[in-house]
């Protein structure tokens, strides 16, 4: 029996049946891997060793290898922890608040989507980590336990320690729900297996049975998981946001930072699913599960969040000059007119105006520009993130102390090897684990997927 | 005949066949032992009669220890074992200690749960499941019928109610 809506686009095309699914997901985990897959992790592995330089020269000599100043104390790292925090935001969005709202084209996207986050989520937290400057020493002081274990404790009313908390929940909360969901896919190829693959994959796959009981649980413990992690998601940004937004730097004190952070984060975040998705579909050959469609509801997303962002920007600017206070005045209209004007005007271009451009179906259903476009969100997120960072430091309260901030190269070396262990990550990712929720997208397939040829 | 070892199995390729046959063979009094799937039937739990999960409750429970933990935490540390005056404000300031103590909510929560469901549903890495057919994790449906606990029917009987039911395959399977 097929039930075809009238009303709804298919999600998966092709006609797929149960057994294409499972072939089709499976083959890409138990096929020899292709000469470009090496070929992207070599370039990936590269760039985690040529990085590793900086971060162990970071180590050794300590964060005045970095190009931070007495006005400028956090720059590109913090500018780094914000990016790779935002894009980590799309993943647990996605298989979370698309899972409350019974949003099903969630289920082609969600698998690489939450892998996408914990991996942003990795590199995020090295930054803080490698900041502290001892970072072996940083486990007593992030973490609750007595100072030089006398009885001194670490401060809750400082929101860089709810950001510990914060982002550790996060990290945690995603790791489990992600796994979870691997379960009966890490089962499925363990029953298709021989050898020493059906070894490891049956110790991945946790002994599971498939039986209605268990499935029935299972079902209670996504949904609850997505109800605890939908707040989760908000709170991450909200808390990094306070970082800023609790301090007394015109530019940072600002009250519409949670909400704002959080569209932020949702588009740089949508925006890097868009990238690494359009890849992994063009070489894995699956664009029946990822169609255009999925492409476009993602477009509508960035659209959405894109103007979010732009109408915060001009909030602020709105409030900066309503509230009459000179400092805060001026270090608005020193962002977007003072030496970092090209740096505020990338911003812009890349946030408010490019996404803009999705108004247009022809646009947001050309896989090409929405390939550009992500990666000029992405920037633009980079570029915002230093903007409010940077340009709100580097003019002190005293003219004296008035700074630049140069990037050294270790600054860009530890960037570096960020972008190598994400990518080294999802690509082992892409290749030893299903990267599509097989069950999710067997489980729909009688409602949403085209005519079966019989 | 001991119970749990020797199972007739019928094989469906359709979950609405096999949600029709589940209510079918319970109605006409058939005791089935468990279907096993490839995917998430929704209502499967509902017709073979399963009660409503109750982690909720455990999530709930562990939540509720997240936040006491939390908070006695916070307080202890800030206003007891080492009072510290902070921005001149309280030492238990409880507004700041909202966003810790949401984090360790969820975070007791959401492992309380998942680890109350492994223990339950006994997943563990070292854990093997019995398997009943290798394509239950591919494209079909199984349902076990313990012939021990059906021994008024017969394997016979069981089989042509199976086929009958829609069952695309009858097999039987044993276990040692």
């Amino acid at each position: 029996m097929q039930v075809t809506s009238s009303v709804r686009e298919p999600l998966i095309t092709g006609g797929k049946t149960l057994k294409d699914v499972t072939h089709d997901i499976s083959r890409q985990v138990e096929g020899k891997p292709s000469m470009l897959w090496l070929l992207a992790v070599l370039v990936s592995v590269g760039a985690l060793a040529l990085g590793f330089i900086a971060l162990a020269a970071t180590l050794w000599e300590g964060i005045g290898m970095w190009g931070l100043n007495k006005t400028i104390g956090w720059a590109w790292d913090i500018t780094n922890f914000v990016w790779w925090v935002g894009i980590g935001h799309a993943g647990t969005l996605i298989s979370a608040v698309l899972l409350l709202f019974r949003q099903k084209w969630r289920m082609a996207i969600n698998r690489a989507a939450e892998a996408m986050t914990i991996f942003a989520v990795i590199c995020a937290a090295m930054f803080p980590i490698i900041h502290m400057g001892r970072p072996w020493l940083g486990a007593y002081w992030a973490l609750p336990l007595p100072n030089t274990f006398g009885s001194l404790w670490v401060n809750f009313n400082s929101p860089l320690l709810w950001d510990v908390f914060a982002i550790s929940t996060y990290f945690s909360v995603s790791l489990v729900f992600w796994y979870i969901a691997l379960i009966p896919d890490f089962a499925t190829i363990r029953d298709r297996a021989t050898g020493l693959r059906k070894i490891i994959y049956s110790a991945l796959a946790f002994g599971w049975d498939g039986a209605a009981k268990t499935w029935s649980r299972f079902e209670t413990v996504s949904l609850i998981l997505a109800g605890l992690a939908t707040p989760l998601v908000l709170s991450v940004h909200t808390i990094v946001s306070f970082d800023f937004a609790t301090s007394v730097i015109p530019g940072w004190h600002t009250t519409i930072f949670p909400p704002y952070f959080v569209a932020g984060a949702i588009f740089s975040g949508f925006a890097m699913v868009l990238t690494l998705m359009i890849v992994t579909r063009k070489v894995f050959k699956l664009e029946d599960y990822i169609t255009i469609g999925h492409i476009e509801l993602m477009n509508i997303v960035i659209i959405i969040t894109g103007s979010i962002v732009g109408i915060a920007y001009i909030t602020e600017f709105f409030i900066a000059w309503y509230s009459g206070v000179a400092a805060e005045q001026y270090a608005f209209v020193n962002r977007a007119f003072g030496p970092y004007w090209w740096a505020y005007w990338s911003m812009m271009t890349c946030n408010v105006i490019s996404p803009q451009l999705f108004w247009f179906k022809k646009i947001r259903t050309s896989i090409v520009l929405t390939f550009i476009l992500s990666l000029v969100v992405n920037i633009g997120m980079w570029f915002e993130r230093f903007v409010i960072i940077v340009t709100s430091l580097h003019r002190d309260f005293l003219p004296s102390s008035w700074a630049m901030f140069y990037p050294t190269w270790a600054d860009v070396g530890v960037y570096l090897f960020t972008f190598g262990l994400f990518f080294t990550l999802f690509f082992l990712f892409a290749k030893f684990f299903p990267v599509i929720n097989m069950f999710e997208i067997k489980s729909i397939i009688k409602s949403s997927s085209t005519k079966q040829p019989k | 005949m001991e119970r749990d070892k020797n199972f007739i199995l019928g094989v469906y390729d359709d979950e609405d066949v096999l949600m029709d046959a589940v209510t079918q063979l319970r109605k006409s009094g058939v005791k089935i032992h468990e279907v096993y799937s490839p995917f998430p039937v929704h209502g499967l739990d509902e017709v073979l009669g399963y009660r409503r999960s109750r982690l909720p409750i455990a999530a709930f429970l562990f939540g509720m220890l997240g936040t006491t933990l939390a908070l006695v935490m916070q307080f202890y540390m800030m206003k007891f074992d080492w009072p510290m005056i902070i921005g001149g404000k309280d030492h238990a300031s409880l507004p700041a200690f909202i966003p810790v103590t949401f984090e360790l909510t969820v975070l007791l929560a959401a492992f309380g749960m998942v680890g109350v469901f492994m223990v339950a549903s006994n997943l563990k890495p070292w854990g093997q499941a019995r398997i009943f057919d290798l394509r239950i994790t591919d494209d079909k449906h199984v349902m076990a019928i313990d012939l021990a606990t059906n021994a008024g029917l017969g394997e016979e009987k069981l089989a042509d109610v199976l086929k009958i039911s829609g069952a695309t395959e009858v097999n039987k399977k044993s276990f040692e």
